[in-house]
């Protein structure tokens, strides 16, 4: 065990450091946190600047866009780019999630054109997963994919797809056979969003903002070639999506700590900074032991990766917590500003309204990636092995199951 | 940077399992939950001669040389089997005190007595009620003659001797005194956790050593409370999981509405939870470790920090483990309440969690500042 660099890896940081103090943008006191919308263009710009500088997904293969290194790289990349007011997740969907289904299922050529592309955010993907009737049970969705010569048509909804509105290609899970079991009858694919037949249309959140978007199939077509696993193999090529899409979310995800910390230490009530309070105190003890124990938690994680493991369901704990704490935060932040705590104006609420704009957005994190309850269930399942919930479809084809709203 | 133990320690932790779990069985912890012995002797011979005393200390004193990493997963094996020995006082608290406090010479001639379980020694440090203040100490030492009297202290009914805090000419400092010495008078407290049994220390005017290098005694305190804070954070750990499992075992065979009771989505929520709360507090706690094996910098907020995670989780694992039992969880029969027993313990040696979070706080903020 050895928390601190070998001697390779601090030349690393060093390296990595003075790369961010001549390119990255100084965090300021009042950082803030600036819309979804608003931080796509910069997102883009930074990304390509990263890319260039050959930091872009550390762990890729230098081949597909990538740097050739380690999790630890990755890591120590991670740990110093916090430390910036740079957009550096913002593409997490793509990178983490997409990027991993193409090395694993895509061709070579494919590999070799489309992956340093999603590297340098030139190419912008999205995760089409759910839809209507199939969130928490995405096994249950519908949008059909039928093979006619050596493309797919595709027809269908999918639903609350991030990004989609900005993407030039997307991961889509599709039914291609509703005879069967409904885990047995799924297709992956990598889909043109740019296509005839493919309609986004954003859908406005409760915070007011549209980072999600409804996009309807309407005959569009994928060629064979851009299948992503065997037909039929959806279900076990999306949960490798999945198990990624957590690993690469618990490095990322906010959980709100470092904000608060921040604003305990600068708010004052009587004369007084609320830090010296020591109700406030309690509250920042047990909130830094959980923001401690993921960034903990997920290293381990990634050093069992780093010595050949796969990320194993335990990555559903960082998600699970870090979300409900960035909300219980963003709330406690509001209750501490007494009646100001209401209002959002950007000059006038603390560090730009981000507590306020986080108290409205929380919500959706909780649910994006899986919801509080599905994360339990995994772990209860996955790394428990505790018995798997009954059933009401098993055994049945997909077209006798009912699902989604019945109201 | 890794952030794992080695394979060599994880070996040891194996063989300390695979000892602890035929040796140590909850039969064999209830002898002396039920008064039979105030510790077990047998065992903790045996702890002797596996050289477990001797992990963390040097091997020109006598230890063995390894470290505090072998020490941690030692712990959260000693954890686990709930081992009813005197292996906090003796060895993260008296020997770490020695280590810390005592000059070369007496650290040559106590150390390696220590680690060859010669002698079991423990800690005498509080007074009353509440957070340890060194300006109000009433235990005092004239003409190396020590008086006063201590509370709570660990294993201090059976320990051979004991590093005792007191003032002389008005300076705090540690004394080694030998418990048999007739000035000392013993009475055995009825502990929350009979497995881990607290006494009640009067000394009046008893010889005492002074440990020759304890300079800034506060200083010499906190090191010691935040070496001991990672050990028991590993030992709390280790009793996470052992309520985990039990829980798991227990619902996953019993039946209720047609049904395994480990298959109701509330009740494996419940085991979900504990097991975020165990992992969580075992990442904190691997931290600590490193910073405490690296002699690091950051060793105060590591140690506060999972020491407070450790409690939080242990706490919350073994209470649920009994509601996950049903009515046999609350039954003296089920080993539920060793566990919960063992939590509560655990979570009061040192100072209880409001002391550790308030710690925990001001280290940040002084981390922050620097
Ligand atoms: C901000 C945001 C971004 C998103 N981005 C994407 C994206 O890019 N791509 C994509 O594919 N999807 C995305 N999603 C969708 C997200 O994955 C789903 O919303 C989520 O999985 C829940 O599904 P649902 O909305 O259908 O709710 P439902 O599944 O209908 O859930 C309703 C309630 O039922 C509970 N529930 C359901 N099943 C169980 C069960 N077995 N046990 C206990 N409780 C249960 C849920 O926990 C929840 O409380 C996003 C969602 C949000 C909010």
């Amino acid at each position: 065990m050895d928390f601190k660099d070998t001697p390779e890896q601090a030349e690393f940081r060093k390296e990595v450091q003075a790369w961010l103090k001549a390119n990255a943008t100084a965090k300021t006191k009042d950082g803030g946190r600036t819309s979804q919308e608003e931080a796509y263009e910069r997102a883009k710009a930074w990304y390509q600047k990263v890319y260039d500088a050959g930091y872009a997904c550390p762990t890729w293969p230098k081949e597909y866009g990538g740097a050739g290194l380690t999790q630890i790289h990755k890591v120590i990349w991670s740990q110093e780019v916090s430390k910036y007011d740079e957009p550096d997740g913002y593409f997490v969907i793509g990178q983490g999630n997409c990027g991993p289904a193409l090395m694993h299922f895509a061709s070579e050529e494919q590999k070799t054109t489309l992956l340093p592309r999603m590297a340098s955010a030139e190419d912008v993907w999205c995760q089409l997963f759910s839809e209507p009737s199939a969130g928490s049970d995405v096994a249950g969705l519908r949008t059909k994919a039928e093979l006619k010569g050596d493309k797919w048509i595709v027809n269908g909804q999918k639903i609350w797809t991030s990004g989609a509105q900005h993407s030039d290609y997307g991961v889509i899970l599709c039914r291609t056979d509703t005879e069967v079991s409904k885990y047995r009858g799924m297709t992956m694919f990598f889909i043109d969003m740019k296509q005839p037949g493919v309609d986004v249309q954003p859908i406005k959140q409760m915070d007011g903002g549209s980072h999600f978007n409804e996009v309807f199939f309407n005959n569009a077509e994928i060629p064979d070639s851009q299948r992503l696993g065997e037909v039929g193999g959806g279900w076990g090529a999306a949960l490798l999506v999945l198990m990624n899409e957590r690993l690469a979310i618990s490095g990322v995800q906010p959980d709100g700590f470092p904000e608060f910390f921040e604003l305990v230490q600068t708010l004052e009530l009587d004369g007084e900074p609320v830090v010296n309070n020591p109700v406030v105190r309690d509250r920042l003890a047990t909130w830094y032991t959980r923001h401690a124990g993921i960034k903990a938690s997920t290293n381990r994680m990634l050093t069992a990766v780093a010595k050949g493991g796969m990320p194993g369901a335990e990555a559903a704990l960082g998600k699970l917590v870090g979300a409900v704490m960035n909300q219980d935060i963003a709330n406690y932040a509001l209750q501490l500003m007494a009646d100001t705590g209401a209002i959002c104006d950007d000059a006038l609420a603390p560090q730009k309204a981000h507590f306020q704009k986080s108290v409205l957005f929380a919500p959706g994190i909780r649910l994006a990636g899986g919801t509080d309850e599905v994360m339990r269930n995994i772990i209860a399942e996955q790394v428990l092995g505790l018995p798997q919930e009954p059933r009401a479809d098993k055994g049945m084809a997909f077209k006798d199951i009912p699902s989604g709203n019945q109201h | 940077m890794n952030f794992d133990f080695s394979e060599d320690q994880k070996f040891i932790q194996e063989q300390a399992r695979n000892f602890l779990s035929s040796e140590c069985t909850t039969a064999r912890v209830r002898q002396t939950l039920e008064g039979e012995q105030a510790y077990d002797q047998a065992l903790w011979q045996q702890i002797v001669e596996l050289g477990w005393p001797a992990t963390a200390i040097a091997e020109d004193q006598g230890g063995l040389g390894l470290g505090y990493l072998e020490l941690c997963v030692i712990a959260e094996e000693l954890g686990r089997a709930l081992a009813p020995v005197p292996f906090i006082a003796s060895v993260y608290l008296a020997a770490e005190a020695i280590k810390l406090g005592a000059d070369k010479a007496q650290q040559d001639s106590w150390l390696p007595q220590l680690a060859a379980g010669e002698w079991i020694g423990c800690l005498a440090v509080q007074e009353k009620p509440g957070a340890l203040k060194l300006g109000q100490l009433a235990t005092t030492v004239t003409d190396g003659k020590l008086s006063g009297k201590k509370t709570a202290v660990l294993h201090g009914a059976i320990a051979d001797k004991a590093v005792v805090l007191a003032t002389e000419n008005d300076q705090p400092g540690l004394y080694l005194v030998d418990l048999s010495a007739s000035s000392v008078s013993r009475k055995s407290l009825t502990s929350i956790d009979p497995t881990l049994p607290l006494a009640e220390l009067t000394f009046d005017a008893v010889a005492a050593e002074k440990l020759a290098d304890c300079k800034d005694i506060q200083t010499l305190l906190d090191t010691l409370y935040d070496r001991a804070a990672v050990l028991l954070a590993f030992e709390q750990i280790g009793g996470c999981d052992a309520a985990l499992a039990m829980g798991k075992e227990y619902t996953v065979g019993r039946y209720a509405f047609g049904r395994q009771v480990a298959s109701f989505q509330a009740i494996k929520h419940k085991f979900a939870d504990m097991f975020v709360a165990t992992e969580l507090a075992r990442s904190n706690a691997y931290y600590g470790a490193w910073a405490l094996s690296a002699d690091d910098a950051e060793l105060p907020l590591a140690a506060a920090t999972a020491r407070v995670s450790a409690i939080d989780a242990y706490y919350e694992c073994s209470k649920e483990n009994i509601q996950a039992h049903g009515g046999m969880g609350f039954t003296w029969e089920f080993d539920c309440h060793l566990y919960y027993r063992r939590a509560q313990a655990l979570s009061l040696i040192l100072g209880g969690n409001p002391q550790w979070k308030e710690l925990l706080v001001e280290r940040l903020l002084r981390i922050k500042a620097a």
